[in-house]
């Protein structure tokens, strides 16, 4: 497995997108299903998918005339894991420095 | 094995009421930095070196309770002390093992920065995240649990 988390943020950081994306954690759905809450045209929701399929969120595969649309939860996992781990620790780390930073100022 | 890399970076940003040289400390003397760097915690340290200077090594291995061993082994690439008004950085390139496998090749830039009667801290770190590495807790996640976290990622 091999994608570049970047755009997998860069995907989310678009509401549109983002509320594409939730409406899938809820479970797959049709293309028109994904469009019908959303204020714009069903090919500018197509390039939506577009983004979302490229940074590997989301895949969807045609059955019959109905392109149906999944979350990809394998691709979340690994992009949670990825940064939160990291900047978990870190954040953890920094708490610590803080308190130990305070406690110095106050001596 | 699956090969991949996995690329990503991000950025923390804090605030403290203390001096840049102040902070500026709490990394470049051992005995300040042991106390708030990776620890206390439910691990005991088994491996530790530092060499705080251009080129130098600093390593923490530690032992879990799960008995899982990690290891950071660091080689600290710039280092400028912050002086009167101008900002001081720390930048090093380390590699992360968790039980003797290279899970992670990354750079970090901490930058302290003179902010009125303090500093104002600033980590961008860079991560190359091998071979799909990943553990077993974080797939036990729900995939809610997982938008949160991407979405608490997004908003920082």
């Amino acid at each position: 497995m091999n994608y570049e988390l970047d755009k997998t943020f860069a995907a989310l950081a678009d509401p549109t997108r983002r509320a594409m994306v939730e409406r899938l954690v809820q479970g797959p759905a049709s293309v028109s299903e994904l469009a019908k809450p959303l204020p714009m045209s069903l090919p500018a929701v197509m390039l939506h998918l577009k983004v979302l399929e490229e940074s590997g969120l989301v895949t969807s595969r045609k059955e019959g005339r109905v392109r149906t649309c999944r979350i990809d939860p394998k691709m979340l996992s690994q992009a949670e894991h990825w940064v939160s781990e990291r900047r978990r620790m870190w954040e953890r780390n920094l708490d610590r420095l803080g308190a130990f930073l305070e406690d110095e100022t106050k001596d | 094995m699956t090969r991949s890399v996995t690329h990503a970076s991000f950025t923390i940003t804090r605030r403290w009421k203390s001096s840049p040289a102040r902070v500026f400390a709490a990394f470049a003397d051992e005995k300040q930095k042991d106390k708030w760097f990776a620890g206390p915690g439910s691990w005991v340290a088994i491996e530790r070196k530092f060499d705080f200077r251009e080129s130098g090594h600093e390593i923490l291995a530690g032992k879990w309770n799960t008995g899982m061993v990690t290891r950071f082994d660091c080689v600290y690439r710039d280092i400028v002390p912050p002086a009167g008004d101008a900002a001081g950085r720390i930048i090093y390139s380390y590699n992360m093992f968790v039980d003797g496998k290279k899970i992670s090749v990354s750079q970090a830039a901490i930058e302290i920065i003179p902010d009125g009667d303090g500093a104002k801290f600033v980590l961008t770190e860079y991560g190359d995240y091998l071979d799909g590495y990943d553990d077993a807790g974080s797939r036990e996640h729900g995939t809610n649990a997982l938008m949160d976290a991407l979405g608490k990622s997004l908003e920082s």
